[in-house]
């Protein structure tokens, strides 16, 4: 994948701790600092029932444009959003970390996560693949896209109100 | 164990046992779940002969199939030969199921059509097994709803008024028919079901557990169930109970119901004007209904909700976007605004399912005890169709689900 490197200034260690960032912001509640990693064009996805569905036909835990993303960001700051106030503890793992390829000005990147949810009701693995679209602004990255598969997207779940 | 019901559920308040106590969870799938008319799923989720669709009822694991007359059953994922699963995918098309294990085979409707090496059997067509079958299965709307009971009151007895509900949301389709066809979140909750079905009723929460969204959105929602809100909660009978939001809906424009104007969604409401005439108008204001059937079809608006209980402190709560059948405009949307709102990310639903959870854990506090259930009970009204209604933040619903409850909980055993 070094032409891929070459070719977008992306290369794996900076899209890492790029990776990295956001897990730790999302962890960390940083509301501010993980929303301002968007573009304008975002589009943050987490389907149901497998990975393969048409969110624009099917229901999706969620499906949110820069908007939305907004929106629940507005939400989770008013300190009324009772399903993350209190908010969980969270950590998360990322691995498995590999350019997928470049699309434009875009490179789409896939890697594992496992995230350790603990609140009030208990302990709750959340386990998955993520698709990132990464984009370069500057000297920074921005995240384009991402799209959550969970490996429980087909059972049944918890509330998921943190940032997965 | 004999449950003294009329002691736990009284007029203005109910006993946290209800909520915890296992031998009454016990007691409930066999007087209520397994018995009464459960909605299990639509009709558009079979569209097709062969296609099938497995569903839940409480702990039965039910396959929702469609004959090539298309005829809907609702058959037990058990094989007659020693208890298989016969089917593992969630959903397919197949005219036949065959048992992974021995390799026995059914036809969609539940016969049987073979078992392999017959001669261990005396020969072909030996045996008169088949899969088991939900005695008592009936559609109302396209829903589909189940008894485990062989007999007792018809789908249409059990609906009684709430049946209006259901042709309220219907005739909202330029072809009078509302499609499930967006498949489900399955939302997983550690609570007690009566937790989910007294909220789906409670006009009196949403301006405290949804004030967050409601004020980053400069959502009206919340004024609907004000103080000061002409809106009025129904107990419909059975049970069954509404939040009915008309008197509201009536000062707006149409289609504001759906926080929308007619100018966004011109060609819907030019095929329903064009369908309905004058009466449009009237559709287009009042908009969807709000309204619990018991015990688990949960329809709010735009999206349909189907409670499911797991054990007594933990339910599932299955909720997908309502599809109006001809109206791609509105579809989309109203997709959209689901997911936006419900399961186990949505903006208002992770609340409501926070909730019910700290719910749970309080009724398991050993003290004061009970659950009060009194909210509006002096300024309740009969209204001309002899319902009885209250505020639109009063717990009329509520207490019309317990009195059902009760009925079903202390009468005959079946
Ligand atoms: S258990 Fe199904 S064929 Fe034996
Ligand atoms: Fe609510």
């Amino acid at each position: 994948m070094s032409g891929v490197a070459a070719q977008t200034g992306l290369d794996i260690r900076e899209v890492e701790q790029f990776l990295y960032r956001e897990a730790r912001l999302a962890d960390e509640h940083d509301y501010d600092g993980w929303e301002a990693l968007w573009t304008d064009d975002a589009l943050y996805w987490v389907p149901a029932g497998g990975d393969d569905t048409d969110p624009e036909r099917q229901m999706s835990v969620i499906y949110d444009n820069r908007n939305r993303i907004a929106t629940r960001i507005k939400q989770l700051k008013t300190g009324k959003r009772y399903a993350q106030s209190p908010p969980s503890n969270l950590r998360r793992l990322i691995s498995n970390v590999e350019i997928v390829t470049v699309e434009g000005t875009d490179t789409v990147v896939g890697a594992n996560f496992l995230v350790v949810e603990s609140r009030e009701r208990g302990t709750t693995m959340w386990a998955g693949r993520t698709t990132y679209r990464l984009r370069r602004a500057g000297d920074d990255i921005r995240l384009a896209y991402k799209k959550v598969v969970l490996v429980d997207s087909a059972q049944a779940l918890f509330t998921l109100a943190f940032l997965i | 164990m004999t449950v003294q019901y009329s002691e736990l559920i009284q007029p203005e308040r109910v006993h946290g046992s209800l909520y915890t106590d296992q031998d009454i969870f016990a007691e409930e799938l066999q007087r209520i779940w397994y018995r009464t008319w459960v909605c299990v799923g639509h009709v558009s989720e079979v569209a097709r002969p062969g296609d099938y669709v497995r569903k839940k009822v409480a702990s039965q694991d039910v396959i929702m199939t469609r004959s090539k007359d298309g005829e809907v059953s609702l058959l037990l994922n058990r094989c007659a030969h020693r208890g298989n699963l016969v089917c593992e995918d969630q959903r397919g098309n197949s005219s036949t199921f065959r048992c992974p294990y021995h390799g026995w085979t059914y036809r969609n409707t539940g016969e049987m059509l073979g078992y392999p090496y017959n001669q261990g059997y005396g020969g072909k067509g030996k045996l008169s097994l088949g899969l088991g079958r939900v005695p008592r299965v009936d559609t109302y709307q396209g829903f589909v709803f189940a008894s485990f009971a062989a007999d007792g009151p018809s789908l249409k007895e059990h609906l009684g008024a709430a049946a209006g509900e259901l042709d309220r949301l219907a005739r909202l389709s330029p072809e009078g028919e509302i499609e499930l066809t967006a498949g489900w979140l399955q939302h997983r909750a550690k609570a007690n079901w009566k937790l989910l079905v007294e909220n789906e009723t409670d006009g009196y929460h949403p301006q405290f557990v949804h004030g967050s969204v409601f004020s980053v959105t400069g959502s009206h929602i919340g004024t609907l169930y004000s103080d000061k809100s002409t809106a009025v909660t129904r107990d419909l009978g059975g049970g069954h109970s509404e939040n009915d939001l008309r008197p509201e809906f009536r000062k707006m424009e149409p289609m504001n119901w759906f926080g929308t104007s007619e100018a966004r969604v011109p060609d819907y409401v030019a095929k329903m004007r064009a369908l309905h005439g004058e009466q449009a108008e009237e559709i287009l204001i009042e908009g969807a209904p709000h309204v619990m059937v018991f015990p688990n079809l949960f329809v709010a608006e735009i999206s349909v909700f189907m409670i499911n209980p797991v054990a007594v402190d933990e339910t599932v709560q299955n909720v997908t976007a309502v599809q109006l059948k001809g109206a791609p405009e509105m579809n989309r949307r109203l997709l959209s605004q689901c997911i936006g709102s419900v399961g186990p990310a949505g903006m208002l639903l992770a609340d409501d399912s926070e909730m019910y959870e700290r719910n749970q854990r309080g009724v398991t506090a050993r003290v004061p005890e009970w659950l009060d259930i009194r909210r509006g009970a002096h300024r309740e009204r009969v209204d001309e169709n002899g319902f009885r209604i209250g505020a639109a933040n009063d717990e009329t619903g509520m207490r019309g689900f317990w009195s059902h409850y009760r009925s079903l909980m202390e009468g005959e055993a079946q």
